[in-house]
């Protein structure tokens, strides 16, 4: 049953690319395709990162074996903000590595973008069982760096908007509800 | 003034006597045909080609019409064509008063009718460093002004579009304050390249690219181009301006096309111009400087951005 579950949160997660495929052959990606698959993929892996961060609270709501696919969601949201780097990267800055540092370094949003899927990186690496075994307790604690990321991405998104925050600060609520899940559970 | 060769027209593009004679019915009809419902374009007739026209490659109709900023419509890019319908465009009044001789309120076929209708292709560079090329119709803003003959002490032009909030987007959800206001300096707004537009490859404006009636000043940044104008006013200080009362030190009053000075959140030195792969460098007033640049000499432009 696990296996089948699995496959459907695969296919869940494989959905947004599958449509950005989709569009492209359809020649469907707006007057500005670069633009569009840059915000869709920033877009998707910011809200599959907020999905791997419901399965805790959810879980201690009744739902222990939710935690079977949070490895596989944050893996997904991993995925997805290398996919809006790469395509940001490569398309918009034409690979040229000093004009994406100095992009990084001077306009903020970026700062906060490149700070948030910098601190995945470790954690994408070591989100592996023989990882998992090796740090022991140290595991948890590195892996709460996934809060600073999770903020990193709402404020790169709320610093890029140019007036209409009403998204930004929708994920924001998500993530502050999350929060306040979590701190609820400690101080019961 | 360049003077128009005959071999530039073609014979398909020249009016019948018949439909010239009768080209009050035709702009009747032509009114007929907006009236019918939103984002019913009709063809304007009689257009001459304009010699401010770039010789550069027209976007696809799609790429005009799908790809908008029109935040009372929707602040995303593809919101404006969804929600066309929502602005209503019926027995259009344009307002306009102030510090002149003359205020009058135009309705849109005595504006129409008040100077010949030309086609300008321009270069149109938007703040978010993409640009298209774009087929306007219209004519010099200048030709509306002098008909209502400002005063001398009027110093500014400003600008109000249409607001239905019944319809439209709120304040609070777009992020800036309705109804959208812009202005321009008077010699600015006399300039010839500023353009009274009422038309886009041949037809009516789509609603979503701001009908029935809005600005274009190519050398500025697109949002300058105020749509669904219904109020203009001569006045003698510096209007306000929606995105400069939104945040200042991201959006000036004058807005001109500058790739030296960057938008504290992204490059102005590069666009990427609709339909094209690579950036290409954005050019100083949006490559209008040889008309444009002796408005704003002993201005700093790095302060009046």
């Amino acid at each position: 049953m696990i296996r089948i579950y699995k496959a459907l949160v695969w296919l869940a997660c494989l959905f947004p690319l599958a449509m950005l495929l989709y569009k492209f052959r359809a020649n469907d990606l707006t007057a500005n395709p670069i633009e569009y698959i840059t915000h869709e993929t920033g877009d998707w892996g910011l809200r599959i990162l907020l999905v791997s961060l419901m399965i805790t609270p959810l879980r201690r709501l009744g739902f222990p074996t939710l935690i079977q696919y949070r490895r596989l969601l944050g893996l997904f949201a991993f995925f997805y903000i290398c996919l809006h780097f790469a395509i940001w990267f490569l398309l918009d800055r034409g690979l040229d590595l000093g004009e994406m540092w100095s992009d990084v370094m001077k306009r903020r949003f970026i700062t906060a973008g490149m700070l948030g899927l910098a601190l995945m990186v470790p954690l994408a690496i070591t989100s592996t069982k023989g990882w998992i075994r090796r740090l022991g307790k140290r595991w948890q604690l590195l892996h709460r760096a996934v809060y600073v990321s999770a903020v990193a991405g709402v404020v790169h998104y709320y610093w890029l908007v140019k007036s209409d925050i009403r998204l930004p600060a929708l994920y924001g609520g998500v993530l502050l509800v999350l929060f306040g899940a979590r701190l609820w559970h400690r101080l019961k | 003034m360049l003077i128009k060769t005959a071999s530039d027209i073609r014979s398909s593009e020249i009016t019948s006597k018949h439909d010239y004679l009768n080209r009050r019915q035709l702009f009747a009809a032509a009114g007929g045909l907006l009236l019918a419902g939103p984002g019913r374009a009709a063809k304007i007739e009689n257009v001459k080609k304009s010699p401010f026209s770039t010789t550069e490659g027209v976007n696809s109709v799609t790429d005009a019409t799908t790809y908008n900023n029109f935040y009372e419509l929707g602040t995303s890019k593809a919101d404006p064509a969804r929600n066309a319908s929502r602005l209503k465009v019926q027995n259009w009044k344009v307002k306009v008063e102030g510090l002149c001789n003359k205020p009058t309120t135009f309705d849109l076929d005595m504006l129409m009718k008040l100077a010949p209708m030309e086609e300008r292709i321009y270069r149109m560079r938007c703040v978010e460093a993409w640009s298209i090329v774009v087929p306007w119709i219209g004519y010099s803003l200048s030709a509306l002004l002098k008909a209502v003959e400002p005063n001398a002490k009027a110093k500014y032009v400003a600008f109000e579009s249409f607001y239905d909030p019944a319809n439209m987007l709120s304040s609070a959800a777009g992020g800036i304050e309705f109804p959208y206001r812009e202005g321009l300096r008077l010699d600015e707004a006399m300039h010839p390249l500023a353009l009274l537009t009422f038309g886009m490859y041949g037809e009516t404006l789509p609603n979503q690219n701001g009908a029935p009636v809005r600005l274009i000043t190519p050398w500025k940044y697109g949002f300058k181009g105020i749509k669904s104008i219904n109020k203009i006013r001569l006045v003698e200080k510096e209007p306000p301006c929606t995105w400069k009362m939104t945040n200042p030190s991201e959006y000036g009053f004058y807005s001109n096309v500058n790739p030296q000075v960057d938008h504290p959140r992204w490059t102005q030195a590069t666009e990427r111009r609709l339909g094209e792969f690579s950036r290409r460098k954005t050019l100083m007033f949006n490559g209008y400087g040889d008309q444009v640049a002796s408005l704003y000499t002993g201005l700093d432009l790095r302060k009046n951005y």
